[in-house]
């Protein structure tokens, strides 16, 4: 068990190494002159107007909600899809049925326009 | 003790043997990038840096970090300051798992070319991947601009949305090498490469590695011409740095899964098989270059309708057709 996930805190462990190291060396070596203008958002050169948080459209929201609901069925499939041979016919079926009633929502989803983008 | 100390002696060298290649092999995908698109541009590219420009990543590596890093005002700080490190480090974290080259034998022990050949190293993968989604929508929400907020979400629903069919892709890949790891996957495709045998599942796969690199054509949280920069337009130094590196080590990553789970790893005649899969690699590289060189940018709807009412439909019904196809073969 050990055997197999030190390696992986072996590259964790550089990887954050590299990411830090070279932001904290840069940070060391590059030049720093502040002023106001250049702290400022940039808008095309010219200052910038309102808040920059703006709103933004409801539709990303409703990709994220689908997101979560298809994403799950894909973890559902990921042990079906290693077992699928032992199985057999019966796991199929099964499956297909699990996979018609999400698509019966996704169905849903699409006539209701969730997925239209104008 | 000490088949510990040699085990742990091997991975370091294995580690560091491959982020050194990694490394060097993203910094120069940026100039081959640059030579290719402008030789196909009509132009020479970048020229002025060695002979035939070789120099140039140096030189780039030089600049990014000499330049000066600042967190504008008002911005999220520590969102900020983290979020191209995210980028970063998921894309070099996923290197660990992908096997590149057959078990090698060294002072009579079976060295196998990967870091850590996890049993779970396709569920390592996409969870690892889907991190990534974080620095860019990080980066877009904290730079207090609207254009990186613009970006960031834009990002987040793009990377997400073709995260799915991504996921359901590989469901058959799994169903045929019937194992989460890689080594097994590359060991099922000793005969015959997955991408003959399913090759709906290579297409599904290979238009959602694109648009979860944010290439172009679905490089529409970075939109040059219309966002600047997208998430990464008020970054500066290094941290952009981060970004741009990220991305190519990202392509490197992208590159070896296809050739991983599709291209049949380092399967290949005649030749020794890191080479056979550095070529494999290097071509798919070379793919999304020449891609990058000949589409143009789909517009936001398109790319929806492309993810979730194309591809995602699609992915479904493949699984369910090579899931009868197998069983009925027996």
């Amino acid at each position: 068990m050990l055997d197999l996930y030190l390696p992986i805190i072996v590259v964790i462990g550089i990887a954050f190494a590299f990411a830090i190291g070279s932001v904290v060396f840069s940070r060391l070596v590059g030049v720093k002159r502040y002023s106001e203008l250049k702290m400022s958002p940039y808008e095309c050169g010219v200052p910038p107007i309102g808040n920059a948080n703006e709103r933004f459209s409801v539709k990303f929201y409703l990709v994220a909600v689908a997101f979560i609901v298809f994403d799950v069925e894909v973890a559902f499939l990921y042990p079906w899809a290693i077992m699928f041979k032992q199985l057999g016919w019966y796991g199929a079926i099964t499956m297909g049925i699990f996979i018609f009633v999400l698509v019966i929502g996704f169905i849903y989803d699409w006539k209701k326009g969730a997925l239209e983008w104008e | 003790m000490s088949d510990m100390l040699v085990t742990l002696a091997l991975i370091l060298g294995k580690l560091l043997f491959i982020f050194g290649v990694v490394l060097f092999m993203a910094a120069y995908l940026v100039l081959a990038e640059r030579k290719i698109l402008g030789r196909m541009q009509l132009r020479y590219g970048p020229n002025r840096v060695g002979p035939f420009g070789l120099m140039q990543p140096l030189a780039d590596v030089i600049k990014l970090l000499t330049k000066e890093d600042f967190v504008p005002a008002r911005a999220d700080k520590w969102l900020f300051l983290i979020a191209p490190g995210i980028t970063a480090v998921t894309a070099l974290l996923v290197f660990a798992v992908i096997p590149f080259g057959s078990p090698l034998e060294i002072f009579g022990r079976q060295v196998p070319l990967v870091v850590v050949d996890l049993n779970i190293g396709v569920l390592y993968f996409l969870g690892v991947s889907s991190m990534a989604v974080y620095g860019v929508v990080l980066g877009g929400w904290a730079s207090n601009s609207k254009y990186s907020l613009l970006g960031g979400v834009r990002g987040l629903s793009q990377m997400v949305s073709y995260e799915l069919s991504l996921g359901l892709s590989l469901v058959p890949v799994i169903m045929m090498a019937r194992s989460f790891s890689l080594t097994d996957i590359v060991m099922a495709q000793q005969s015959i490469p997955f991408v003959l045998l399913n090759p709906v599942a290579f297409g599904v796969f290979f238009i959602c590695v694109l648009a979860e690199s944010n290439r172009i054509p679905f490089d529409l949280p970075e939109a040059e011409n219309e966002l600047v920069g997208g998430f990464h337009t008020e970054y500066s130094g290094m941290r952009f740095g981060l970004f741009f590196v990220g991305e190519y080590i990202n392509m490197v990553v992208l590159g070896s899964l296809v050739t991983v789970f599709f291209l049949g790893g380092w399967n290949g005649p005649w030749l020794p098989p890191l080479l056979w899969f550095l070529f494999k690699v290097l071509a798919v590289c070379a793919m999304f270059i020449w891609i990058r060189a000949s589409m143009p940018r789909l517009r936001y709807d398109q790319l929806m309708n492309l993810g979730w009412k194309i591809l995602l439909p699609l992915s479904l019904v493949n699984i369910l057709v090579t899931g009868a196809v197998l069983l009925g073969l027996g």
